[in-house]
């Protein structure tokens, strides 16, 4: 057994422990083949070498007692066997089926997911714009009240101006009527003063028609 | 026997059978490959029997370990090695029950005997090579011979690679074996010295709970160690499965 010196250092310190218990250690219990055990190595009580030696056949190392190998052969094929077909043929199969309805499923929702998403998308593209549309609209409604309004305020405007014009004109007319009358009444007068500034200094009579002409070229 | 660490991997006969003056008991060991097989094969067929679209935990449980061995066999193998996945899970499957369940005190550990990792690890190099031919007759061999080597070292490579084919099984088998052997030890030796040390009065009390936290913090590793080895055996074996479907490197 070539694992044996190793094993015997692993197992030294728990010997020791037996031992210290108080010697309820069975000959040879689990004791390996001893062989190759170095005599004294961590052995307190020194007839342990001696008891073992006693039995041999059941006292190997367990792992190493090749009289369990066909036993455990058997039955590890048994049961391994069954258990690989028991997975193959049950288990497994209805694993990943649960994992594929699983996927199967989720892709399907993320699909109806995104459809979903594809009409909200239209919902808002449309409401954007009926939005749009109705701005226009006011736009539209609005520019038509402000023009109309202007063109109001315009002919307003146009009206009181022609009306102020008008009365301005008449204004005009009476002032130059005025202007007119008064100026025919300065002949008159100047006439007058003439005349009696003449017959003052010349004395005399006064040739009526003279004097008018006289007023007139100087009026000019 | 409370103390001694190896009796833990005694076999006992339960029902002697024996066939052509062979032994084939069914024995301790015999009774914990069926309760490991029943447990997770029970606990596999039940939890998934509701086919909840919305898996409950224990059923989640169940897919997140398909799920996990799936991405390790696809990952290391392609998918061509999805027809090695019922072996690989119940591979997977049965060396992590197995272990678990020898971490209950007084059960025994399937796999603390080195024959059955040896078998275990026979049969994903027997079908890596019965494979292997199959799909490339001696193609398969193309394994042994690296692309891209100078020709005078071929036969040094070859040598070596026919060599590391060879320590496989016995590597794969080890390794579970060794760990589970040392882990259960290390924790037997250590609850020993906490019975053994309380016997000595109040000051072996107070001297117990040193590797009585010890015992505590070793089973906690040995979960660890339990799943670990379970992993690296179920890695492992996608490893070669892959060098049977891909052989050229």
């Amino acid at each position: 057994m070539f694992v044996t010196p190793g094993y015997a250092q692993e197992t030294a310190p728990a010997e020791g422990e037996a031992h210290t218990q108080g010697g309820t250690h069975p000959a040879g219990e689990a004791h390996p083949i001893g062989e190759a055990h170095p005599e004294g190595q961590a052995h307190p009580a020194g007839g342990a070498h001696t008891e073992t030696g006693a039995d041999h056949g059941s006292d190997l190392f367990p792992p190493f007692d090749s009289s369990t190998f066909p036993s455990q052969l058997l039955w590890l094929a048994i049961t391994f066997g069954l258990f690989y077909l028991f997975l193959k043929k049950v288990v497994l199969p209805r694993i990943g089926g649960i994992l594929e309805v699983r996927s199967d499923r989720i892709a399907q929702d993320l699909d109806q997911a995104a459809r979903m998403k594809g009409e909200a998308d239209a919902a808002v593209a449309a409401y954007e714009q009926e939005l749009a549309e109705a701005k226009a609209n006011a736009n539209t409604i609005g520019q038509q009240a402000r023009d109309k309004a202007r063109a109001d305020a315009e002919a307003e405007r146009k009206r009181v101006e022609a009306d102020l014009d008008r009365r301005l004109g008449e204004a005009e007319a009476s002032i130059a009527a005025i202007k007119g009358k008064a100026m025919n009444e300065v002949g008159t007068i100047a006439e007058d003063t003439a005349t009696a500034i003449v017959r003052e200094l010349v004395g005399g009579t006064v040739d009526k028609a003279a004097v008018a002409a006289a007023v007139k070229s100087a009026q000019g | 026997m409370a103390n001694d660490p190896i009796h833990q991997f005694q076999i006992a006969k339960l029902i002697p059978i024996e066939i052509g003056g062979m032994d084939f008991s069914f024995t301790n060991s015999s009774a914990f490959m069926v309760a490991t097989v029943a447990v997770s094969g029970a606990f596999l067929y039940l939890t998934t029997s509701s086919r909840g679209l919305v898996p409950s935990r224990l059923q989640s449980l169940s897919e997140m370990s398909y799920e996990f061995v799936a991405n390790m066999l696809r990952d290391a193998a392609g998918s061509h090695g999805m027809k090695f996945f019922p072996m690989v899970f119940s591979l997977f499957m049965f060396v992590l029950v197995a272990n678990l369940l020898g971490l209950f005190p007084y059960f025994f550990t399937v796999t603390s005997h080195i024959i059955v990792t040896f078998a275990l690890a026979l049969l994903v190099i027997g079908t890596v090579i019965v494979y292997g031919f199959m799909k490339h007759g001696f193609g398969f061999l193309k394994l042994f011979v690296p692309q891209g080597v100078p020709g005078i070292l071929v036969p040094l490579v070859v040598l070596i690679e026919v060599i590391s084919f060879l320590s496989r099984p016995i590597s794969l088998s080890v390794r579970l074996f060794a760990n589970m052997l040392a882990g259960h030890i290390t924790l037997k030796v250590f609850a020993g010295f906490v019975t053994s040390l309380s016997a000595f009065g109040a000051v072996g009390v107070f001297g117990a709970i040193l590797p009585l936290i010890m015992t505590v913090a070793i089973t906690a590793l040995e979960f660890l160690v339990a799943f670990l080895q379970a992993y690296v055996f179920a890695v492992l074996t996608c490893m070669y499965l892959n060098d049977a479907l891909h052989p050229s490197h």
